[in-house]
Formats: structure tokens, sequence, C-alpha cells
């Protein structure tokens, strides 16, 4: 039994220029992190809607229906579109760390839309709406807590 | 030693190597590994001891390289957890000696029951590699066996050596010379860079594919392993993209509305099996690569994600809440017949069907724990191999005999100090759980199918 094997060319890899330029992921700035200047956050913005409405409901895990204590913010969300008929949102849905990515994402979206429908249901057109899911992969709250858990299971309304 | 005496000795061994495979030791072994049905006991019999001295080398770098190259054989098979290599220390015949005629008495007595000897050399930038493998007790030669290539890749030598060592020695294909895509994970957790990256099996040869503008998920091999399918959110429109490993190009698959995910390539690679998020749910679609028709598998309502093929290509597993929580069910793979397979505690997710058909591995939640585990097709014989803070993912060496998956580990504090993500393999037996060694945090790893 000959056995000789002879490899002339491997499969070479083609790769991409090398990957210097490590730009991070396009992170939301859905957080309320930013910081509201002496004059107030200017009306129809991300801050504004942080500051005076509320940006984001919570879920019950593995859930994705809006909780009755979490509606009163989509439908002051709903009202501020109302009055800022110029801005346009995308609604970000989050899942916890307590899932695998894959189903995570799913539920994300899940989330992103039950809010959205709320919005809808509030008067705003569907075309001022995008969705977005990044499951559990962009958490708020960066511990691994039942608190952080719970601040991570979210839908957030981001003004584009 | 010319192709004529190497041709002579194979030819030996042809006589030999088939009277040394009915041998007790490794004949049990080579029963073993045929058996479809995984056994734990036999799995768990003790690693052949086997020896690996350094192969000869004609001239200075030939002998580095063939020192790098044993060097690479002998973590291989430790690694794999069914061999034992006999500490070198202990040997008692020179390698360049050994390399010429091996004195077997020498090898028995420091316990080894195989032996490989080698020798490289060199012209130019063309290595050449002879490799034997013997069988000590007999005195018998297993396997001659000779490779050439550019000197570079002596890797893969040493890689494509290994699998036919574990292929003579265990009865069943190696895994060796293969690589691992994955997502390699930098920054901290809310702003995460993701890029896909590549890796031999030994986590050796590192490249990234992606450049960290976007991020990437999942990535799997397609069947041949020059393409990849992937979720990329590009554009901030997270879908499933292809990615050519010769070219680098990406396009993005298919012409769904909402967010595709989770796409796995048929076994015989002509199309993609993913999930389509619609209204609150997501479902089941395979699309064709050559038409790039689409087609709905499924539409239970409910959020169906992670299907992936039987290995004969005529059912589907898949994870999927239309029950309430997660759990696992089986279709044909045109969409019929659903039914459930698990029913354990705890919710069932990302199910991959093992390259032998025998085995669907699994993630568990339970107790507040994660779990990575393996059932029968239909739900049966459910063991845990692995169960953890958190773990998810598996995907099967072509084998199907290890898995690697990511294991993570909770953030510390507030900050999230303390937070991993890192790669492990473990045989399917439950046992040899290692960390692959990755230069950031990973997951989502997928194995290629063999390379040669």
């Amino acid at each position: 039994m000959l056995n000789t094997k002879v490899m002339t060319a491997f499969a070479a890899l083609a790769l991409l220029a090398a990957c210097q330029s490590s730009t991070a992921d396009n992170a939301a700035t859905g957080a309320g992190a930013a910081a509201s200047t002496s004059a107030g956050p200017r009306p129809g913005s991300q801050e504004d809607l942080v500051a005076n409405v509320g940006d984001r409901v919570f879920f019950d895990t593995d859930e994705s229906s809006i909780r009755a204590d979490q509606r009163t913010v989509l439908e002051r969300q709903s009202a501020w579109l109302a009055r800022y008929p110029q801005v346009t949102v995308q609604l970000e849905g989050h899942a916890d760390e307590r899932g695998t990515r894959e189903y995570n994402l799913a539920l994300g979206q899940r989330r992103a839309n039950a809010a959205r429908d709320v919005l809808v249901a509030g008067g705003t057109a569907g075309a001022r709406i995008s969705t977005i899911s990044y499951g559990k992969d962009r958490p708020a709250a960066l511990g691994s807590t039942d608190d952080a858990w719970a601040q991570n299971r979210r839908a957030v309304t981001v003004v584009r | 030693m010319d192709e004529a005496a190497i041709r002579q000795l194979s030819r030996r061994a042809a006589i030999f190597g088939g009277a040394a495979l009915g041998l007790p030791l490794i004949g049990a072994r080579a029963t073993f590994a045929q058996s479809s049905v995984v056994d734990i006991t036999k799995a768990r019999t003790d690693p052949i001891p086997i020896a690996v001295p350094n192969f000869a080398g004609g001239s200075d770098e030939a002998q580095r390289l063939g020192q790098n190259i044993a060097g690479v054989i002998q973590t291989n098979l430790r690694n794999s957890g069914l061999f034992r290599p006999v500490d070198r220390a202990a040997y008692i015949q020179t390698a360049e000696a050994a390399a010429q005629t091996p004195r077997f008495q020498d090898w028995r007595v420091i316990g080894a029951q195989a032996l490989t000897t080698g020798r490289a050399e060199l012209s130019g930038d063309r290595l050449r590699v002879e490799f034997r493998l013997w069988d000590v007790l007999p005195e018998a030669q297993i396997q001659g066996t000779a490779f050439t290539a550019p000197a570079g890749n002596w890797r893969r030598i040493a890689h494509l050596i290994s699998d036919v060592i574990y292929e003579r020695l265990l009865g069943e294909k190696g895994y060796f010379d293969t690589r691992v895509v994955y997502v390699a994970e930098t920054g901290p957790r809310d702003r995460r860079t993701r890029r896909l990256a590549i890796m031999d099996q030994d986590g050796e040869n590192q490249r990234y594919l992606t450049d960290g503008s976007f991020a990437a998920l999942t990535p799997r091999f397609h069947p041949n392993a020059q393409q990849i399918a992937f979720m990329s959110y590009a554009r901030n429109e997270p879908r499933v993209y292809l990615f050519n490993l010769d070219s680098g190009r990406q396009e993005v698959l298919g012409t769904f509305a909402g967010m595709t995910l989770s796409p796995r390539f048929s076994p015989d690679g002509r199309s993609v099996v993913l999930s389509s998020t619609r209204g609150n749910d997501a479902n089941i679609y395979v699309v064709d690569l050559g038409s790039r028709r689409e087609r709905q598998l499924t539409s239970g309502g409910g959020l169906d994600v992670s299907p992936c093929y039987s290995p004969d290509g005529s059912q589907i597993v898949f994870n999927s809440d239309r029950g309430g929580d997660q759990q696992l069910y089986v279709m044909d793979a045109g969409g019929g017949g659903v039914r459930r397979i698990s029913f354990g505690r705890g919710r069932y997710a990302t199910p991959v069907w093992s390259p032998r058909g025998d085995l669907i591995a699994f993630t568990r939640i339970a107790g507040g724990q994660f779990a990575i585990g393996v059932m029968r097709p239909d739900g049966s014989g459910e063991r845990i191999l692995s169960e953890g803070w958190g773990m998810e993912g598996p995907t099967f060496a072509p084998n199907g005999r290890v898995m690697m998956y990511f294991r993570e580990t909770p953030a510390r504090d507030a900050r999230g100090s303390g937070f991993s993500s890192r790669l492990s393999s473990i045989d399917i037996a439950g046992f040899n759980e290692r960390q692959i060694v990755t230069p950031t945090d990973a997951s989502d790893p997928a194995w290629s199918p063999l390379l040669a």
C-alpha cells in the first residue's frame, strides 16, 4: 500500500486587510448617560426623551408582553412623538444574559415589536418606527445579578 | 530512505499492519469506535501509551522542523484524551536511531504500545516528511506515509500525521486537520467589538476575518470549508450573510424584510436553513443557494430558531417556544411531521446534529445553571456533559467525537469586572474538558470539516 500524498497548494485564506482599526460597534446611546446642558435638553432630542419622558420599558423574564406598570411610559412616548412629528425612532429590543444568544435575538425582536405596537396604537405612524434586536449582546447593566438582568430585559426608544 | 524503500516497507505494513490490527489492544478500540452508540465505560478506557520522538532531519533547519512536527503531533494526541504520550525523559533509543530502525524492546520497556518515527528533509522551500507508525509489541509497521508541502505548512503536515495515527489506532477518522471559526470579543460588555476569527483546531494560526466595524455573530462552515454563513449587523440591519474564505467577499443572503439569524448549511452545501422574524414570530426558512429561492418551513406561532439538518439532510432539529418555553423539535426537511423531542427539566436550546447522526447536542438552562448535553434524535438517552454558570452553542468535530462550545464566567460587580467568555472542548463521553486558548474573549465556535 503506497501511501504518498503530495500536497502542492494549500487552500490559502484570503484575508481582509489587517484589522488595525478596531472601531467599536456603533453603540447606541440609548442609556440616560447624556448630560443635560444648563439650557436643558434640546426639545425632540434623545436627551429630552430620556429626561422628560423615559426612553425604555422593562419586561419580565422570558416575556415580551408590555407590563401594566410599563405601559404609561410608552403612552408618554406616543404623546411626545406626536409633539415632534419630524422625529423618527428605532426601538431596540434586549434580553438578559440568562438565555442563549440566538433565542434571545428573536426574543429581543419580539420585545421591540411589542413596544412598537403600543406606540402605533397610540397614534404614531408605523413608518416613523423601526425595530432592531441586540439580544443579550448589549446589556445596559453590566453585573450578573437579578437587578442587572431586570434592567437588561428592555426595549429602548432611540431617536434616529 | 528512497521511495522504493518506503514502498517496500509499506507493502510489509500491509501484511503485518493487517495482523497488528487484530491484536487485543488496538482491536478492542477499533471495535468500540465502530459502535454507533456511545458507551461511557468503554470510552473511559485508559488512553493508549504512545512514544512520539522528534523526527530526524537532514539539516539543522530540517531537524528543527522535525522537532516542531513531533511536538504538535504529541500535543494533538494528548489533548484528545485518548492517547498518553510517554515521558520523553524515559526514552532509551535516540530519536535519530529510532528513525533509522526502531529497537522495539527499548520502547516496550518504557511502556509505549505505539511508536511514531519520522524524518524531515528540506530542498529549497519544499519540506518532505516521512512518517511511520509502529505497533511495538508485535514489532510491526502499521503505516508508512510521506507528505510534501511548502515548509511554511509544517503544522498542517503535523495535523495530517496526527489524523493518520488517530485513525489507524482508534479505527475512526481524526479531527486535527481542521479549523474553528468563532466570534472574537473585545471591549466592555455594553460596547463589545465582535469580529469573526478563524484558527486551527489547536488554537494556532489565529486570524481575523472581519474588521469589527460591525458586529458578527454565529458563524458556521459550509461543508466544503471555503464559505461561512454568519449573522452580521452591517448597516445596522441584522441579517445572515455569506462569507467567502477565498475572496473575503461578503453578501447578504435572501430578501427577508425582518431580521435573519441562526444560519446553517445543508449537508449537501446547496442551501442554508435560517430563522427570520416577522411580527411576533420567528419562522424557519430554507434558502436555495443556486436559485436564491426562499421557502418557509415553519409557521408554528412562536420563536423558531437554531435549525440544524441531520447529516443525511432528511430532517431538521430546531428550537421553539411554541409550547410555552424553549424546547427542541424535529421535523422533516420539508417542514412536515414536527415533533417535540426534549422533555427534561428546564429549557432546551441550540440543538446541533452530530455528524455521525446518532446524537443531538444542546444547551440546557435549568435551575439557574447552563449545561451542554446530548440526546438521541428521538429525545431518549439524555446526558449532561458539562454544567456551569453560563455555557452554550455546542459544535461537533467532524468525527462527532469531540465538541466545542463557549463558557462564560459571571461578572463580580456592577461594573462587569471578571466577566469572561472562553471556548472549551469536551469528549462526547463527558471527559477531557479543556479550555481552548484564544487571544481574546471568544464565543460561537464552529468546527470545520476535515480540510484534506
